[in-house]
């Protein structure tokens, strides 16, 4: 074989390699989706929504644990997003350069990584202890806040340092304030990435469960919450409590309970990509 | 003192930038060594000089866009409408209404045409719409590109040619009607068409303007400035008026640039 001939079979060979791989993960997907599909469609239903916790599988619905996520899911961006976009631009144009931002930056690059559990260890001792909260909404809010800002931050300064200097420039050279140049320029640029790290960041919120669990959700609430000072429970919660019944009727709800998370999911990120493209469209 | 002022000689009348023993460093790098020069009210002065000598340092010193460079400071006087612009009590923003600027590349915001020539005034707090609406019409008419674009205001302004998007930016910095108008080589990134058109329109607007142009286009300079500084490695090598410079300068090393020996 000639040289060239073995660098194009490598490259075949990697190709094939990249083709399989990328399918690998698909495949797998679509199966999983599959059989919670087959198992769980069939008990879809208004009814499955609207009903509260119940003993017999065939009475019980989703209803609790479907407004206990979105309260947490609209509470943590109301708490995570002001702050994320916050320190993102304190980090970005405001703090001095030196050890000290340094520091800080490498830390909270490192708080992206830290297990989901740990939070909630803090959550417990921060929010449900410390300052009183109690298992309710709001430590478990925080939480998750706490959870998803380094992911926020993260996110929110890549979009900010991929905003061209020039339209800083252009700004400060007709008279901007720094303030009016973040505010009127540099965020509304950012804007599409930062919408697609928040979003990436709620979906995974809305997945966990441990961190909930150590700051308090139940895996039974017999009413929906009503405000951020109530008890909840969340989605996942509620899927790990039905699967681990023995009746198979709550595997079934659980592979239903299952499809509407993932609806929620796949519902957040479309929105995130129609967000990024609309702006996209808008700026170019 | 109105008798005195009558029989004022052309040199008496009252420079609007004065530039004292200005040096200026990157940290520990000198890019600007001794500089002294006074620019007229409504005159064009060019700056040129092989790249890298300091042409768009020196003109970012009058709008203090420098100051967004860590390590970069100055030594001297900068003065501009008799007020050392450097002195504690002068505030950017206010500085920067008084003296615009063009850059090199067309940077228009991503926004529609309109409100990148309004920007300048809604960051002032005005919210006068109608007063808006003339002053965009104004600032566009004076860049000759109300007529091509009247009726796509609300279009943004990325769906320009780069020559239509550099006469917006000039459009942008005249709204605020500063009385100074500084441009680092805008024509640098433009058709030829296009660098003609607004050459025409630094010809038109020292009427109302006093214009500092940084340019590399020998020819550019000759034909539209009053005034020519020639800058070598970070010193003002030579000032004058611009035919004396292109004809007959007094230094060697301008002679050198200008019939193109070096840079
Ligand atoms: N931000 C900066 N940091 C350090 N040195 C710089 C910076 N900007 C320019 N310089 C240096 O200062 C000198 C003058 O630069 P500049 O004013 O941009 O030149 P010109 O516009 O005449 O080409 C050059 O040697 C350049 O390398
Ligand atoms: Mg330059």
């Amino acid at each position: 074989m000639t040289n060239i001939q073995l660098n194009r079979a490598k490259d075949k060979m990697f190709a094939t390699w990249g083709v399989v791989s990328t399918f690998f993960g698909i495949i797998l997907l679509a199966v999983f989706i599959i059989f919670i599909l087959y198992d769980g469609l069939p008990r879809l239903s208004w009814q499955f929504l609207v009903s509260l916790p119940s003993r017999k599988p065939e009475n019980a619905g989703v209803y609790t644990a479907m407004m206990g996520t979105i309260w947490i899911l609209g509470l943590t961006l109301l708490f995570a997003l002001p702050l994320g976009i916050a320190a993102a631009v304190y980090l970005e144009e405001y703090i001095p350069k030196g050890k000290f931002a340094t520091i800080l930056e490498i830390n909270i690059s490192n708080l992206a990584g830290v297990p989901s559990i740990i939070y909630g260890l803090l959550g417990l001792q921060l929010f449900a202890r410390t300052m009183k909260f109690g298992g309710n909404l709001l430590a478990g809010s925080f939480t998750l806040s706490l959870l998803i800002l380094p992911i926020i931050i993260v996110a929110t300064r890549e979009a900010i340092r991929a905003v061209p200097s020039s339209i800083k420039d252009a700004s400060f050279a007709l008279g901007a304030t720094k303030w009016q140049t973040i505010w009127l320029q540099v965020l509304p640029s950012a804007f599409g990435g930062i919408m697609t790290g928040l979003i990436l960041a709620l979906s995974r919120a809305v997945g966990e469960a441990a961190p909930l669990i150590v700051v308090g959700a139940l895996a039974y609430v017999p009413f929906a919450p009503k405000s951020p000072m109530d008890e909840y429970s969340v989605l996942p919660i509620q899927i790990f409590n039905w699967i681990s019944r023995p009746q198979h009727g709550f595997v079934v709800n659980a592979a239903a309970a299952i499809i509407i998370l993932l609806v929620i999911t796949f519902t957040m990120n479309a929105i995130a990509v129609f967000l990024r493209n609309k702006h996209q469209k808008k700026t170019n | 003192m109105k008798e005195n002022k009558k029989d004022n000689t052309e040199s008496e009348i009252p420079y609007l930038i004065t530039v004292q023993n200005l040096n200026a460093f990157y940290s520990d790098f000198q890019a600007l060594k001794n500089i002294n020069l006074n620019i007229k009210p409504f005159t064009v002065m060019a700056f040129i000089g092989p790249s890298g000598c300091g042409k768009s340092t020196l003109i970012r010193i009058f709008n203090r866009m420098n100051d967004y460079i860590d390590g970069f400071r100055i030594e001297g006087n900068v003065i501009i409408s008799g007020e050392d612009i450097y002195s504690k009590t002068v505030h950017t923003e206010n500085l920067r209404k008084q003296v615009g600027m063009v850059f090199q590349k067309p940077n228009p915001f991503p926004k529609s045409i309109f409100d990148n020539v309004a920007y300048g005034l809604k960051i002032q707090g005005i919210k006068d719409k109608k007063f808006i609406e003339e002053r965009v019409e104004k600032s566009l008419k004076q860049v000759v590109l109300w007529d091509e674009v009247k009726d796509n205001l609300k279009k943004n302004a990325y769906g320009l040619s780069g020559g239509q998007q550099q006469r917006l930016c000039i459009a942008r910095t005249l709204a605020v009607e500063p009385s100074i108008v500084l441009m680092d080589e805008p024509t640098s990134a433009l058709d030829p068409i296009s660098t003609a058109k607004i050459e025409d329109l630094i010809f038109e607007l020292k009427n109302k303007y006093t214009i500092v142009i940084v340019t590399h286009n020998m020819q550019q300079a000759a034909r539209i400035s009053d005034q020519t500084a020639f800058f070598y490695l970070g010193e003002m090598i030579e000032v004058g008026k611009t035919q004396q410079i292109f004809t007959n300068p007094k230094q060697k090393r301008t002679e050198n640039y200008i019939s193109g020996h070096f840079g």
